[in-house]
């Protein structure tokens, strides 16, 4: 079973062979190192660009306009804020050219918490580029939905951000990718690069399928019937367990992974709350202007008479940073048992 | 003038720029007319169609049809011989062009109908650019590969390595141009610009130029430039450079197409800075007033013609006369154009998709 990462790598591998991508590149992405995260290892269109960002980005954008297909990857979200001009620029390309030129392009990123990155690789960006109209906004959190998501992401012909749990980078799911061989060992000997001298390498590809997922979609990943838990990203997993936890204190809680922040899949939330009354928004991006806030205002605005309790948010804590000890980056972002607690008292919540 | 890197002694690599003081008046030619006459009037014309032009999108500014300008008077004889070098059409094959918006006397030298600019100022639903989204001069036309002006300055030298890019692979002699003045340059992206275009091995096909008109809007070159050349900022990642006087149509049509030659064969970075003038100032905001101080490339340029008989006398007159009387007339018809309405803001935010508001109201 592929983790996160070489389901990233599978999806660019068959989005170079079939979705006519051009080119994957940034900082480290080509060969011998193949990304810090080694998602882009044995592609054939990878190469090293100059470490610099807005560069990066603009070099993607200029491709697109050209008539390629890039995959840009910025190394960590952290150091994608000196880019956001250039981001803007993208996302309203099409807009302020009144529909003459459009931007098929994807910039790839990791995202969040969760390795002991310290202050600048931590960072999450969701409320961000959820701010950057004329993107489309992914965050997958299985290996099978990064591979179904990336490869709708290379066939969109807008520019797409591809956000990646950088925690989840090396879990696996329980689901295969179509194609991929089910035994762990066995993918590893076929499309991971060795240690040591790697000229001599190249990756023996299994037989891939586009077995896309379409943007804009969430997935119901535990049907339950009082109360509802959306989230998206790293936190996804931990909602998941924290409900299948507490089904044993009687709690049957409703789990959404989101999938698509931008555009988002309404219908999906608010066919679960019309059912369940109760609805919690899990993310660790700073809760101050959070992306969860404005799924609070829409479910507020549009069915405030549907619900039993107030509709919560979990966040990250709005501070400047994430610090490196353990006890600091627990008491930043939310943790299992914040998830459980939250569930807990929102189940609680009478009118 | 030329600033060839691979020529320069070690100790002129070394040296310190000198600091800047006012730029010294660059006489790069003989009074010879190099050039046919066909073309020097043909360069003559459109200058003075530009300079017509931006003067009545100042006008239509002034007397409230419209909210802003900015252009590029002033710039007309580094402007329009550039327009003429451009191959222009669709596609890696011909010419990126990652304008700035003082580009409008490069847009009518490649033929652009003029009413287009017009519309822009008065962000009128017909405005082929951005259909009134954008402010004037913002040009953008796909079918020329001219990529959207914005507003911001200096992105579009992050953008030109990368069209670069794929005309390097697609083959052929298309090229990338970008043009940005003298103050965004110390913009990152500028450098930008220069490291991507010359990576060892992987040199891109891209013009970069420079208009220097030794202002950013108030802030004058001396007080925040050290370098005296901004062309030199080229040499040490061993690129061709140059200091052209783009004041001079022949001197820069000649330097120009050198320079052209050079990127579309040899596939590799030029940097050429154009010296200029900035006559109606920075945009409306500083009034856009006629600036006496600065030396007029079109005056100049006339007396020169007049004087080697390519134009009569009164014969320039007659054509600024010709063209006032039509943009006028062009303008009048402009201002009863509808402007776009407010629910297509909608359109185009994706590409593919139809516009619609994703809230219920």
């Amino acid at each position: 079973m592929a983790n996160m990462a070489q389901a990233v790598r599978m999806a660019l591998h068959f989005a170079e062979e079939h979705l006519g991508v051009t080119d994957i590149f940034g900082e480290d992405v080509g060969m011998p190192l193949g990304g810090v995260f080694t998602c882009t290892q044995g592609l054939k269109t990878t190469w090293n660009s100059p470490l610099d960002e807005r560069g990066i980005i603009g070099a993607a954008m200029g491709i697109a306009m050209a008539g390629g297909k890039p995959i840009a990857e910025i190394q960590f979200c952290d150091y994608i804020y000196n880019t956001i001009d250039l981001l803007k620029l993208a996302g309203n390309t099409h807009w302020s050219s009144n529909g003459q030129w459009n931007l098929p392009m994807v910039v790839m990123t990791p995202v969040g918490s969760g390795i002991r990155g310290s202050i600048y690789h931590s960072h999450s960006i969701d409320a961000t580029v959820t701010h950057l109209a004329g993107w489309k906004i992914v965050i997958p959190s299985t290996p099978r939905d990064a591979y179904g998501l990336l490869l709708s992401a290379c066939k969109e012909t807008n520019p797409v951000m591809f956000l990646i749990p950088k925690a989840l980078m090396r879990i696996r799911g329980d689901e295969l990718i179509p194609g991929e061989p089910g035994d762990d060992k066995a993918l590893s000997k076929l499309i991971d690069a060795p240690l040591g001298d790697r000229t001599k390498w190249s990756a023996q590809w299994p037989e891939l399928q586009d077995a896309s997922i379409p943007l804009g979609q969430a997935k119901v990943v535990r049907e339950g019937s009082q109360l509802t838990v959306v989230s998206y990203g790293r936190t996804l997993p931990m909602c998941a367990a924290a409900a299948q936890k507490l089904s044993s204190e009687g709690i049957d809680a409703e789990v959404i992974d989101l999938r698509t922040l931008w555009p988002y899949d309404w219908d999906a939330i608010k066919t679960s709350v019309e059912k369940t009354g109760r609805v919690l928004f899990v993310n660790e991006d700073t809760e101050v202007t959070n992306f969860g806030e404005h799924l609070v205002r829409r479910v507020v605005e549009e069915l405030f008479f549907k619900l039993l309790a107030p509709p919560k948010l979990l966040a990250g804590k709005f501070l400047p940073g994430i610090g490196l000890a353990d006890p600091l980056e627990s008491a930043s972002v939310p943790q299992p048992a914040d998830i459980e607690q939250a569930i807990r008292t929102l189940a609680a919540t009478q009118p | 003038m030329a600033r060839d890197a691979k020529k320069l002694s070690p100790a002129a690599k070394a040296a310190k720029p000198s600091a800047p003081s006012a730029f010294k008046p660059m006489v790069t030619h003989s009074d010879a007319l190099p050039l046919d006459a066909a073309v020097l009037r043909s360069m003559h014309d459109s200058m003075v169609k530009s300079r017509v032009l931006e003067e009545r999108l100042i006008a239509m500014y002034k007397t409230g049809h419209g909210y802003f300008w900015i252009g590029g008077p002033g710039e007309e004889a580094f402007n329009v011989p550039l327009g003429m070098l451009i191959k222009k059409g669709q596609g890696p094959a011909f010419d990126y062009c990652h304008f700035h918006y003082r580009q409008s006397a490069t847009l009518l030298a490649m033929g652009e109908d003029p009413v287009g600019a017009l519309r822009q100022m008065k962000n009128t639903s017909s405005d082929p650019y951005s259909g009134g989204r954008n402010f004037a001069g913002h040009f953008s036309k796909r079918e020329w590969n001219i990529a959207p002006v914005s507003s911001p300055i200096e992105v579009q030298y992050a953008m030109a390595p990368g069209t670069a890019l794929v005309q390097k692979r697609h083959g052929g002699d298309g090229i990338s141009i970008v043009t940005g003045g003298d103050a965004g340059t110390a913009e990152g992206d500028f450098a930008s610009c220069l490291v991507w275009s010359s990576r060892p091995g992987e040199e891109l096909p891209v013009l970069i130029i420079v208009t220097n008109n030794r202002w950013g809007i108030s802030t004058s070159y001396d007080q925040v430039q050290g370098v005296e050349r901004i062309s030199d900022r080229g040499v040490a990642f061993g690129m061709k450079t140059k200091t052209i006087d783009g004041n001079d149509p022949i001197s820069a049509y000649l330097e120009l197409k050198e320079a052209f030659e050079y990127v579309r064969t040899e596939r590799k970075p030029y940097l050429v800075e154009a010296r200029v003038s900035r006559l109606y100032g920075h945009s409306s905001a500083s009034g856009a007033n006629f600036a006496t101080n600065e030396a007029d490339c079109i005056a100049q340029f006339e007396a020169r013609l007049e004087k080697h008989g390519v134009l009569a006398k009164g014969e320039a007159q007659a054509l600024r006369d010709r063209y006032t009387t039509e943009f006028a007339e062009l303008a009048r018809a402009v201002k009863e154009e509808p402007f776009p309405e407010g629910s297509t803001v909608w359109d185009h935010v994706f590409h593919g998709e139809p516009g619609r508001d994703p809230f219920p109201r």
